[in-house]
């Protein structure tokens, strides 16, 4: 579904990316991983078009999306839980979740409100309070639900449980594994190996700008040692 | 239920304010609170774009000028019984000229927007300021309309069953239609479509990331916003019976922002507050002093300090929600 090639990118004379490589089929759960500063979220914006790649290639479901602008690869089918959560902060709950949704990808059965507050009971409860007033973690559903009213093909989230509470943690992680039962495909940047592990279909290890292992769980088992090394966990 | 029961106090207060004036013995005062509601209507519109869209569109008086011409022009032309560019017949019918006005203001936000809104920032405010001042001089030199002396018009706007030329059935026809505007403006900022509107204010790339292309979101709410502020132009044509360059004058793009901010950015209420309180202290301040600007100045520069969110937040200070 989106395979990357690589993929060089960087911020105006510095070089972040220098070969990247990592892919993600139908229905998978693939993690990135890696030290802060090597590149992660530096890939999720190149790959979503708001850091434009200088190399490499970006394919998905059978398309190039480098040079496209973001809305337009968010409009094949990405849908972005960025990092830092970014909800609209003036606008409720419910208007957060339907003022984007679309089902541009034409999905038999598409997300709609009340399937996302069977998702996370906690944003039915406060659908009409104003996204500035919910926790850290109710604005990480948040911006999981209003990711996933846009239908996408595949979710990205960058960083997602970053600085939350190991119960609401808990929380994220088991609904990532019920939308993975779903057959949605999720790419996932974060540290937690432990949990990641049993969710993810395999693992890309990012060390300064290159894709330096990938594998399925078995592997990373294998390798715990040096993986640890280099995610630093 | 307290907000709704004085806001309907407050509409009848000012549906039954001709005979209050009249008890009063003031008729100017019906004259007075008919300019209100014109830049009620059209500081409104502006707020539609500055205020949810965060765009702050600095040629707002362009939109007024135009809608004050197109009646103004209509006129003439009904007047000399030429027609228009050898095409359309002059008129002084109240739907026709108002129509006219929101048409041409419509067409025209929609030109100027689409170029202006490929700009962000500082150049965004510098280009709508630099058409505005373009359609300023282009009237300006006009002289088959009046050019600098502008132009009068002799006949208000008419419609079966209404007689303009009573100052209280114009103020009723200005406060209808601001009453019916700003029912629509709090349709479309509830709508999704104000929704994205205020999510691009907040953040355009965020938007971007979720598949929405906020440009056209922002044009749609440019031209609907032109067309309000034309036809308070057209209003203040029909109020004035006079139209001429200066209500295209950068000053007046001003003029509209202040009562916007002072009333309250991006509040439904805010702009009528902020235009009811600007053109009541204009009024006041000049029948006491010459030098009521020295005066006024003090004062907006204290609600906008130290009254964040303007009147509004004021008001909401005193009656909590």
């Amino acid at each position: 579904m989106l395979e990357v090639r690589g993929l060089q990118a960087g911020y105006g004379h510095s070089q972040v990316l220098f070969d990247v490589a990592l892919e993600v089929r139908a229905g998978e759960v693939v993690t990135l991983l890696g030290r802060n500063g090597m590149g992660k979220t530096t890939t999720v914006r190149a790959i979503m078009g708001l850091n434009p790649p200088r190399g490499g290639a970006i394919g998905f479901r059978g398309a190039a999306l480098a040079g496209l602008p973001p809305e337009a690869i968010a409009r094949r089918g990405i849908g972005l839980v960025p990092e830092g959560r970014q909800v609209f902060p003036t606008l409720s709950v419910r208007e957060n979740l339907v003022a984007t949704a679309a089902n541009r990808t034409g999905q038999a059965e598409p997300w709609t409100l009340e399937r996302i507050y069977a998702l996370f009971p906690r944003l039915r409860e406060r659908a009409g309070q104003s996204a500035r007033t919910l926790s850290g973690g109710e604005q990480q559903m948040l911006a999981i639900g209003r990711a996933l009213m846009t239908n996408p093909h595949l979710l990205i989230l960058d960083e997602a449980t970053e600085g939350l509470a190991p119960v609401i943690r808990a929380e994220i992680w088991a609904t990532l594994a019920s939308l993975k039962q779903r057959g949605q495909a999720i790419l996932v940047i974060d540290k937690n190996l432990t949990a990641l592990g049993r969710l993810a279909d395999r693992h890309y290890v990012l060390e300064k700008g290159r894709t330096v292992w990938s594998g399925d769980g078995v592997a990373l088992a294998r390798d715990a040692e040096r993986v640890r090394n280099w995610i630093g966990v | 239920m307290r907000d709704r029961l004085l806001l309907g106090l407050a509409l009848l207060l000012a549906i039954a304010l001709p005979w209050l004036a009249e008890a009063a013995g003031s008729p100017a005062t019906v004259s007075l609170a008919t300019r209100m509601a014109i830049y009620a209507i059209a500081a409104a519109s502006l707020n539609l774009v500055l205020g949810y869209g965060g765009l702050v569109s600095f040629g707002h008086a362009a939109y007024f000028g135009l809608g004050g011409y197109a009646v103004g022009i209509l006129y003439a032309h009904w007047r000399s019984e030429e027609l228009l560019l050898g095409l359309i017949p002059g008129s002084i019918g109240l739907l026709p000229t108002l129509g006219a006005a929101m048409l041409l203001g419509g067409a025209s936000a929609a030109v100027l927007g689409a170029l202006s809104l490929r700009t962000r920032g500082v150049q965004f405010i510098m280009i709508t300021l630099a058409f505005a001042q373009m359609l300023f001089f282009l009237f300006v030199s006009l002289k088959a309309y009046g050019g600098d002396d502008g132009l009068s018009i002799r006949r208000r706007g008419e419609f079966p069953g209404l007689d303009l030329r009573a100052p209280a059935q114009l103020y009723w026809l200005c406060l209808g239609l601001l009453v019916g505007w700003l029912l629509l403006l709090w349709r479309v900022t509830r709508s999704r479509f104000g929704q994205v509107l205020a999510g691009a204010r907040q953040s355009e790339r965020r938007m971007a990331a979720l598949g929405v292309s906020v440009y056209p979101y922002r044009l749609v709410a440019f031209v609907i916003s032109g067309m309000g502020t034309a036809l308070a132009g057209g209003l203040m044509a029909n109020a004035l019976r006079f139209v001429s360059p200066d209500m295209m004058h950068w000053a007046k793009s001003g003029e509209l922002m202040i009562m916007v901010i002072l009333g309250g950015l991006g509040t439904l209420l805010g702009p009528v507050l902020g235009a009811i309180a600007l053109v009541g202290l204009e009024n006041w301040l000049s029948a006491w002093t010459e030098h009521w600007q020295f005066i006024l100045g003090p004062i907006l520069l204290a609600v906008v300090l130290f009254g964040r969110g303007g009147l509004m937040a004021l008001l909401r200070r005193v009656l909590p929600a």
